[in-house]
């Protein structure tokens, strides 16, 4: 049977999407169809289908009152980039039935409420926007969303809370000032003067430190890197000043005022905002990412200016419909390009630059970044004769201002370029990076060259990528991937391991036993020691250079060829590494036959790790070693870096899984036996396996704490490191009156940047010791400021 | 209080298709429940050239392979275009299949589908050449699958023959 399906053309599962959603079977499915639909391309208007769909709800409201209640509350939730046209729906549905209008009020406020105690601020920030859009639709009255407004932000005067808890609660009354700010303004604008004013002071006396850890890049022209409560604040200044003219917003309510005006309002019941718990998780600060402005659009209409509430909404509803959509690269790309309102904007622009934004966000970006480049693939194909052009300005754009840009978000470009290309025959225009050439091969511009081309390679093969450029770049060309064999043939004849390694080599392929093998390098003489009178179980360097050379040459043929290699011989391997010294040369060896492959390296190492021939601490103190100071600023050593971090959290994660099943297996034994009456064989089996699920908790408990100390140390081996490393840096710049920003430093305290917030969730367990032990007072202040930055995002 | 809506929890790229192994050791129920736990999935439309290398890098940017399984041709041992590729978590494979099914590798769009678990043997084609059942039929020439389809090739040489 071959797997051809009959969507051959398509590359996904869309097909079936459409037929189910065509065919709901109940009237719930069928309500919830028709609400999440509305709005969507359709012949009649608009207006008309909000009208009708307003009718058959209304007709519907006797029977399926809480469903038509549950799934409005859902898409103000989960559809925010369609507000408008679900508060003028629910505007419609309360000028036909006012008593219903008050029960969404009330639903929504409980929702609210809800989504607060759950951490989901994102979610909550729709809610009150939709709540503030109802007064537009003549649902809520405009004081008591002014009183709610108070309420928030009354937040500012709270002492002793993060900052990030006050700066949700103004973000939500500025990003609501778009859609209700001339409403508002109307109707209570001594209030709003006041509200206004407080916020003003607010924002002036907030800490900033975060501020640097988060920009992408570092220089302020052409587009300063703004944080997003301060740009915000500018952008609703300048809504204030034209009068709250806001021309952008789809706003359907507009064609139904004569209807809507004429229903009666509800009051918000006051609302206090939620205490501060110590568990809350408020949202990160942010950047505003801008990379574009009214220059860059050749023709068409023009792009709306940085502080501009235009652009802040435009952002918004892109940002909204990727997240509604991220999963299905066809849809979202579709319903990207139909942004409404697309003609008046130069929407590729923002399209392109809205995702560069998410994709290049510190800390990380909102989803994986494999989404954005095939969303950006899928776009080029719906409109190929506009999109690949900007999404080429752009990549230009970026390459002009490599030099201040974030270390970080350069791996994102190197990653994303490189991919982006392997699905177009690697076809760029290479010619115009030659001012690259000339630069020092350190300097980021021929740095990224250089990185792009070898993850190009990666995807393809060395030959591909000697034809793809031109000669004159030839000197960025990734080295040929192959093996370097110390022991290669005679010429190596007068290295001390050289008889051993013929003879291992012979062993290995007749399929010699392990006593065998170990017989064999006992041979090897130990350059450590004078006389090996030992068994030779301390540590011998040679004989584990012998041993894996020779091993990792046979098997060099590809990925699985050297796992097998690993797994058959990993008694001998193990036996081989049982100390640190033995850990941390294994490594050197691997990198040694392996230093044109780092794919190979990255792959070897994983592997290494799983089956616990190195632990996590011997790959950081290798990756910090001197002899790898050659290479400390090349991608793939922090790409070995950052998945060995993973792997240690996942460990540890995957224990205290564990051991919370156990707990919760035991308590359920603890409810059975207590519901099982007076049974005495049951009581007896049942203490048994309470007696061993105990055990086994204590055992697990253990391991959690031995893993978790592992992890803690993992942290401050390679924290420690960079400190050295710095420091040493900055002590010769100052002693050599040398500037202390050469290529090198900026790439490391970067990184330094990036280890923090790449796991910030598990770093945050262990700040106090990293305070008391390495991020003290007596730290250069470079260092010690990254630390800062990192503590302000309060994360 | 408000609840998951179906029409926006849609998730079509991560859905199991129509195929079904015929050499599957158990019923249609069994495979099904495999194919909607499994963390591995087939890839095909790989080209012979491809190598395990360029798999892996492919593959790595939806989270950690387990591992690899080139596809072989049963009599000559060597790649006929298809894999196997196993993640350690099913969230990480079904990423592969929102983001990397039906984009590009070596040049060739490639189609990624779920497999219920690599067995031995299963690394071979079923084709009666060795290699896989669509190059024993199809007509078209594809140079990175070794030319024309089998039947194609036989007839090719038939006519030749018949010609000279």
């Amino acid at each position: 049977m071959s797997r051809r399906r009959h969507s051959d053309e398509n590359d996904g599962g869309q097909a079936h999407k459409r037929r189910r959603t065509s065919e709901p079977i109940e009237i719930e499915d069928r309500l919830e169809s028709l609400i999440c639909r509305v709005g969507e391309k359709s012949t009649s208007s608009l207006e008309s289908n909000l009208e009708g769909l307003a009718g058959v709800l209304e007709a519907d409201l006797p029977n399926y009152k809480n469903k038509i209640l549950r799934i409005l509350c859902s898409v103000a939730r989960l559809l925010p980039e369609k507000l408008t046209v679900y508060t003028t729906l629910v505007g419609l549905l309360n000028a036909r039935n006012y008593n219903f209008g008050g029960e969404f009020v009330e639903a929504m406020i409980r929702q609210l409420k809800e989504t607060l105690k759950n951490n989901l601020y994102n979610e909550a920030v729709y809610l009150v926007r939709f709540l503030s859009d109802l007064v537009n639709c003549h649902v809520i009255a405009a004081p008591s969303m002014v009183a709610m407004f108070e309420n928030f932000v009354s937040v500012t005067q709270e002492e002793d809370v993060p900052q990030v808890r006050s700066d949700w609660f103004v973000y939500v009354v500025l990003s609501c000032l778009p859609w209700v700010g001339k409403e508002l303004y109307e109707k209570k604008d001594v209030e709003m003067d006041r509200l206004l004013s407080q916020i003003e002071g607010y924002l002036k006396r907030r800490v900033k430190t975060h501020v640097p850890m988060l920009q992408v890049w570092t220089a302020e022209k052409p587009h300063p890197q703004e944080e997003y409560l301060d740009c915000l604040w500018a952008q609703v200044q300048k809504l204030k000043k034209d009068r709250w003219q806001e021309r952008h917003i789809l706003r359907p309510y507009i064609a139904f005022d004569s209807v809507l005006c004429e229903a009666l309002q509800h009051n918000l019941p006051p609302f206090t905002p939620p205490g501060h718990m110590p568990d809350a998780q408020y949202p990160m600060p942010r950047v505003i990412f801008r990379m574009f402005d009214y220059t860059d659009a050749p023709e068409g209409p023009v792009m709306p200016g940085s502080h501009s509430v235009e652009r802040y909404v435009i952002e918004e509803n892109l940002q909204c419909i990727i997240k509604t959509h991220w999963k299905e690269r066809k849809t979202c790309a579709a319903q990207l390009l139909s942004y409404p309102g697309k003609n008046k904007i130069p929407l590729n622009y923002h399209i392109v630059e809205v995702i560069f934004g998410e994709l290049f966000q510190l800390p990380l970006p909102p989803h994986i970044d494999v989404m954005y480049t095939t969303l950006l693939i899928e776009l080029c194909k719906l409109q190929p004769g506009s999109l690949p052009q900007v999404l080429a300005q752009a990549t230009e754009m970026l390459y002009m201002r490599l030099d201040t840009m974030n270390t970080t978000c350069i791996d994102r470009f190197i990653n994303w370029f490189s991919h982006h290309l392997s699905n177009f025959q690697f076809r760029w225009s290479w010619d115009d990076w030659s001012d690259c050439l000339t630069q020092d091969l350190e300097m980021p511009k021929p740095k990224f060259v250089k990185e792009v081309l070898e993850k190009s390679m990666r995807l393809s093969y060395h030959q591909r990528i000697v034809d793809i450029v031109p000669a004159t770049f030839s000197a960025l060309i990734p080295a040929e991937p192959l093996f370097s064999y110390k022991y290669e043939d005679e010429s190596s004849a007068s290295l001390p391991g050289y008889p051993v390694s013929i003879t291992v080599g012979n062993a290995i392929k007749n399929r010699a036993s392990n006593e065998e093998i170990l017989a064999i390098l006992k041979e090897v003489p130990n350059p450590n020691q004078e006389d090996d009178d030992d068994e030779g179980e301390s540590f011998n360097p040679l004989k584990i250079d012998v041993f894996l050379q020779t091993l990792l040459h046979l098997a060099a043929k590809s990925f699985s060829h050297s796992f097998s290699a690993l797994g058959k011989f990993h008694e001998i391997l193990k036996t081989l590494t049982d100390s640190d010294d033995g850990k941390l040369h294994i490594l050197k060896v691997v990198y040694e036959v392996w230093r044109n492959h780092p794919q190979m390296i990255a792959v070897l190492v994983d592997k290494m790790i799983r089956t616990q021939i190195v632990d996590c601490a011997a790959v950081a103190n290798w990756l910090f070693s001197q002899d790898m100071a050659h290479e400390f600023t090349r991608l793939f050593i922090w790409e070995i870096l950052h998945s060995t971090i993973r792997k240690m959290n996942k460990h540890v994660q995957k224990i205290q899984k564990e051991l919370e099943e156990a707990k919760d297996k035991l308590e359920k034994q603890q409810h059975k036996r207590r519901d099982s009456g007076d049974d005495e064989d049951m009581e007896k089996n049942s203490e048994d396996e309470e007696g061993q699920l105990e055990e086994q908790i204590e055992r697990l408990q253990e391991k959690v704490e031995s893993a978790q100390s592992e992890q803690k140390n993992l942290f401050l081996v390679i924290f420690q490191r960079f400190i050295m490393l710095l420091t040493e840096h900055l002590v010769r710049c100052e002693t050599g009156s040398v500037d202390i920003t050469t290529p090198w430093y900026k790439n490391c305290i970067e990184r330094l940047q990036q280890v923090f917030l790449m796991h910030h969730g598990t770093i945050q367990q262990y700040m106090g010791t990293l305070e008391n032990l390495l991020f003290t007072a007596e730290l250069d202040h470079h260092i010690l400021a990254v630390y800062q930055q990192f503590c302000a995002l309060q994360l | 209080m408000s609840s998951k809506l179906n029409a926006l929890t849609s998730d079509s790229y991560t859905e199991i298709s129509q195929y079904r192994d015929q050499h599957f050791k158990g019923n249609r129920y069994e495979q099904e429940k495999l194919l909607k736990h499994s963390n591995t999935l087939y890839v095909g439309n790989l080209s012979f050239y491809t190598t395990e290398e360029q798999v892996h890098e492919l593959f790595a940017k939806c989270g950690d392979v387990k591992r690899i399984i080139i596809g072989l041709d049963k009599i000559k041992k060597t790649a006929c275009g298809f894999c196997f590729v196993e993640y350690y978590t099913r969230g990480d494979a079904e990423n592969a299949m929102r983001f990397v099914n039906g984009t590009r590798l070596d040049d060739r769009i490639i189609r990624t589908d779920w497999d219920a678990g690599f067995k031995e043997g299963r690394q071979y084609g079923r084709g009666k050449s060795g290699g896989q059942v669509r190059d024993e039929y199809r007509q078209d020439y594809d140079p990175a699958r070794g030319g024309y389809g089998k039947l194609a090739q036989q007839h090719r040489s038939t006519e030749a023959r018949n010609s000279f």
